[in-house]
This record gives structure tokens, sequence and C-alpha cells, in this order.
């Protein structure tokens, strides 16, 4: 029946059909996962850490292969969205557009988060990982350092999905803005996995950068989605 | 309800331009245009290539912003406070092509507060096609996909239409149901404006026709008189 569509009940169907368009096509995770396994195998041949490095630089490596595999995920979400112009379809319908930013960046969450699942144990294989710090800190930092990504990387993914190298716009635009996170995802992790180091301070700076690019990207993304 | 509230509702245009330009850099695709579209009619907007048709269309379903003058839908400046009252099929389907049918329909069934599979199935039959259809989208033909297009943009019952060649690469029979669908929908009260090159399809149906040219329209009648015809109609089959 007829109701007015609300933030949470679009965001929840458009995150269902997202994760529907996906399990069909998966386009997304196939190229995050390839790309990702190409760093970790092509990094471990050409370092060969002892135990004690490993700890050290595992977190910049770690985050670097996410960072580029999420720009991968990012430009097909949408991607999909311009293919029969159905963008068009939502910006004709009265859903909020906010609810279309959340699905898109929750969609990403879980599929990055997944890539994450999937390459710690080989990050941990390849290259003798052991956490000197508690590894639900690790938890934590992945958490946070994810959503960081995805909530800035699905932003200016629909700021540059009208270009036309929209390919080369997303990290030329994604990067620079990232830095502080990548920063705060890279020390804190290896903080934890040295345990030389507090990580709370890192792990601070990314929750509070987690809540100010979220309230942007929200208050941003109408006139992002309605542009011509 | 009060009897002059009525009929200042049916007075009141659908559809009121008044000056309206649209360029895309140096280009006019509309030049100055001004005109009041009836409520509960068919109209036809005519043109060659190029006339500025499908760029009218987009403007008055509030896609593009007019560069100049203003557009009033349904009485309102701005086409999103009456979303839920209007429809728009474009050029392109405005479809996923990994789903089906009914999941395209719930889905965007949904984006306007219908949490109704029934309704969905009923758009899908409208159309002339099976709801249980399993195949996805991509999988259609072209006509098919036309079709589902259709009932895309009506399945919220809309009381205004915007119809971007709904009958292109539709075959010549299923072309005849959409028209008798929409001359029904007409009937019932739906106002409709249909792009289109095939208006011989449209002849018995439409209450008017504007034709476009170089982004000015350069005329408007009364239903589609024959002299309208030969320029634009292609292979009917009539």
């Amino acid at each position: 029946m007829s109701a007015t569509p609300t933030l949470w009940n679009i965001t929840r169907r458009s995150l269902a059909k997202d994760l529907r368009l996906e399990w069909r096509s998966k386009d997304a995770i196939n190229s995050m996962l390839f790309f990702a396994l190409l760093v970790v195998v092509i990094f471990s041949f050409g370092f060969d850490p002892t135990a004690e490095e490993s700890r050290r630089i595992a977190g910049g490596l770690l985050w670097v292969a996410v960072l580029f595999a999420t720009v991968v995920a990012l430009n097909q979400t949408w991607t999909r969205e311009l293919r029969n112009q159905v963008l068009d379809a939502y910006r004709l319908s009265p859903a909020p557009p906010q609810a279309l930013f959340l699905s898109k960046t929750i969609g990403n969450f879980l599929f990055v988060a997944i890539l994450e699942v999937l390459m710690v144990p080989l990050f941990v294989v390849f290259y003798n990982l052991r956490s000197v710090g508690p590894v639900w800190q690790l938890l934590v930092v992945a958490l946070l350092a994810t959503w960081a990504l995805v909530v800035n990387g699905t932003f200016f993914a629909a700021l540059s999905i009208r270009t036309r190298s929209r390919e080369i716009m997303l990290p030329l635009i994604l990067f620079p803005i990232s830095i502080p996170a990548l920063l705060a995802m890279v020390d804190a992790t290896t903080s934890i996995l040295t345990g030389d180091n507090s990580p709370y301070f890192w792990m601070r700076l990314l929750a509070v950068y987690d809540v100010v690019f979220t309230a942007v990207s929200l208050l941003l993304f109408e006139p992002v989605l309605n542009a011509e | 309800m009060d009897p002059s509230v009525t009929d200042t509702i049916a007075a009141q245009p659908a559809v009121e331009l008044h000056d309206v330009a649209r360029h895309f850099g140096r280009f006019a695709a509309l030049r100055g245009i001004t005109a009041d579209f009836a409520s509960g009619r068919l109209h036809v907007l005519l043109g060659e290539n190029g006339a500025g048709k499908s760029t009218l269309l987009r403007v008055m379903a509030g896609l593009l912003a007019p560069t100049r003058g203003t557009v009033r839908v349904l009485g309102a400046d701005v086409q999103r406070e009456v979303a839920t009252r209007f429809g728009y099929m474009g050029h392109a389907p405005l479809l996923y092509d990994e789903l089906s049918a009914m999941e395209n329909l719930a889905y965007f069934a949904a984006l306007y507060g219908i949490h109704d599979d029934a309704r969905c199935a009923e758009a899908i039959r409208m159309v002339g096609l099976e709801p249980s259809l399993e195949r996805r989208v991509g999988q259609y033909s072209q006509g098919m996909r036309q079709r589902i297009s259709l009932a895309r943009a009506i399945v919220h019952q809309p009381e205004l239409l915007f119809l971007d060649e709904p009958f292109s690469n539709v075959d010549v029979g299923s072309a005849r149901q959409m028209t008798t669908l929409l001359a029904d929908m007409r009937d019932a009260g739906t106002t409709i404006f249909v792009v289109t090159h095939q208006a011989a399809l449209m002849e018995s149906v439409a209450d008017e026709c504007m034709v476009l040219e170089a982004g000015r329209m350069v005329a408007r009648e009364k239903g589609i008189p024959s002299r309208m015809l030969s320029p634009y109609a292609m292979e009917t089959g009539r």
C-alpha cells in the first residue's frame, strides 16, 4: 500500500537491491579481490621481512591495498546506476536522496569488510604476522577505517560520476582527502601490532573523521545527485 | 468537494511553460517556449531529431533545469513537490538489467512508498506482459524493455505522464496495445505527453499536437492533422 517513503525504508530497499545486483553480477567483489590479492602477493615477493619488520610495515601495506581495492568497487557502485540511466528514475521519485547515499555506503562497507575478512588471513600467512596488542582493538580500527574509506569514497565517486574520466578523477579527489584517515588507520594498526604505543589517539581521530565526513556527505549529497 | 474548487482544479493547466529556454554550452536546445497544457488531455510532441522534444520533456519532468524561464507542473514550481503525481519514461529504459520485471517494479514502487506486489503485477499486465516472467530485464527484447519501462512509469498511478519515444523498437501490435492503454488512461483523467516520430500511431487518440523545430514551438493543432502525419509517419503497417 502507498505510504510516505521514509529514509530507513528506502535505505533498506536500496541496500537489498544493491546486494542482489552484486550477488548476480559480482562486478565489485571480483575486481576488488583480484586487485587486493595481486597487491599482497607482489608485495610479499618484493620484501622478505622478519616478524618484527612485518609488524611495522603490515599496517601500511594492508590499508594501502584496501584503499586501492576500494576505489575499484566504488567506481562499480555508481556505474551500474548510470547504465540505462536508472539514476534518473531515482531522481524523479519522492525518495530521500540521502537514502541512496546511505544504502550505497553501507553496501560498499559490506563489500570492503568481506574483502578484509578474506585478505587478513593471507597477510598473516605471507608476512608471518603476530599481534603484540589485543586483537579486539584491530577489529575496532578495521570498522572505523573501513567506514572512513567508504563514506568518503561513495560521496566522491558520486561527485565524479558524470565526468568523462571518472576512473582517474576519483583517486585524484579521494586520496588527498583520505590522507588524515589513512595516517590514523596505519598508525593505529601499527601501534596495536607492535604494542609500542597506545592506538587510542588514532582511533579517536578515525571516529571524529567518520562522524564529520558522514554528516557532511549526507548534507551535500542532494545537490550532487541532482547535478546535471 | 465544493463545485467551484472542482472547477478550479479542472481549469488549472497540468503544465505551464513561460519563456522556457535551455542551453547546452553555446547550443540552444529550447528557445523561449511559452505554452499552457490542459489537464486530462493527450498531448503529442512532434519534430525532427534535435528539435528539442526530449529536452522539453526532461525540463518539464524536472530532470533538467531551464536556463531561462519558468516551469509549473501540477501547480508546483518545483517538480519534486509533486513527484508522487507524475511519471516519466525516457529514451533509456531506466531499469536494472540484472533484475526481473517484478523485482524492478517492486523496487521503483517502493521509492513511491508502495509496497504492494499486486499493483506491480497489474502494471506489468497493463502493458501486455506476464508478471511471472523470471528472466532478467537484460535478456528481454528492446520492445519488451520499453513496455516494462512504461509499467515502471505508471506503477504509482500518476495523474501526469511524460513519455519519450514509447513506441521505439516496439512491434506494431504491441504499439497499438500501448496506444489503447494510453487512451484509456487519458479517459480516466490522466494528462499524457508523448514524444514520438510515429505520429500515425497517435492519430486516433491525440487531443492535440505540437511541432518543435530548432527549439521553438512552430505549430500547435487539435488532434493530429493528416498533413502532419507524412513527415513523421514511420512504418506502422497502416
